[in-house]
């Protein structure tokens, strides 16, 4: 299993009240599914405004590490007006179980979300044992 | 026979969990703007006016915009990471289901001239002032 490691601050009406001050803002801690199937653990990250190229996720000793850095592009013509989500980086860990293999991890993210598949290892599967009829 | 005794004595065993209850509510309105999803920021230029929400997981085809003069709605749905009986949840905080938010604008629009960009689970829409409502310049001639 992967269980949460440290917590940064939660989105929301925040107005970056809270959240930690980081390289030039804040980092808040990404929205989190985390679900099991028959044979991965899988984590859905939501980090809306983070490129592809942004995402950074580190393993060290059964620690993973999720940062996505947000590149904010206003135009100076604009200004704000009212304001319901700050704009920051992401960050968030989670300690693997012994169970994972963590040579066989897939990362994929499209549109602001990522999504890790972390395989359990095999001899941690269930393992279905046919009775034989004597 | 004890209940209706109760009903004469006025007395309600209920009505201090209605008041907790109704006070609860009440906070929960009071925080409301962080509830609501999408979450959104408002921006204001020279004369147009851009909205951001951060939809994470949808792409254009998900979304549908709505723009009257003076109000935007954003509606669409968002499905769940995973379903299925063989699927085991640890944790479920990412936003699911059927959504639809109406933005009040600070200004009226022209509905024909709006852009709407979606960039890595943000979208982001402009909208114009009509040219009719946008501040004029009046020359003063000198006699």
């Amino acid at each position: 299993m992967a269980q949460e490691l440290s917590r940064t601050q939660s989105r929301g009406l925040t107005n970056g009240e809270g959240a930690q001050p980081a390289r030039s803002g804040r980092v808040y801690r990404p929205d989190t599914d985390i679900y099991e199937d028959s044979d991965h653990i899988v984590l859905v990250i939501d980090m809306p405004g983070v490129a592809s190229g942004d995402v950074d996720v580190t393993l060290e000793r059964r620690v993973l590490t999720i940062r996505g850095r947000v590149h904010a592009s206003r135009p100076d013509t604009y200004r704000s007006i009212y304001t319901e989500y700050g704009e920051g980086d992401f960050e968030r860990a989670f300690t693997l179980s012994e169970d994972i293999d963590e040579g066989k991890i897939e990362a994929s993210h499209k549109d602001g979300v990522l999504t890790l598949r972390l395989p359990r290892a095999e001899r941690a599967r269930t393992r279905k044992i046919e009775v034989k009829a004597a | 026979m004890i209940l209706t005794s109760w009903d004469r004595s006025g007395w309600d065993p209920f009505s201090e969990m209605r008041r907790l209850q109704s006070e609860m509510n009440r906070l929960f309105d009071d925080s409301a703007p962080s509830h609501s999803f999408p979450a959104v920021n408002l921006w204001q230029g020279r004369d147009s006016v851009a909205v951001t929400a951060e939809l994470p997981g949808l792409s254009s085809e998900d979304i549908q915009l709505s723009v009257t003069e003076d109000t935007l709605t954003i509606a669409g749905e968002r499905r769940a990471a995973a379903d299925g009986e063989h699927v085991s949840w640890y944790r479920r905080e990412r936003p699911e289901g059927r959504f639809s938010r109406t933005i009040e604008l600070p200004f009226r629009v022209d509905p024909n001239k709006v852009e709407a960009r979606f960039t890595n689970g943000v979208l982001e829409i402009e909208m114009h002032r009509p040219e009719a409502d946008l501040p004029r310049r009046i020359e003063i001639r000198t006699s």
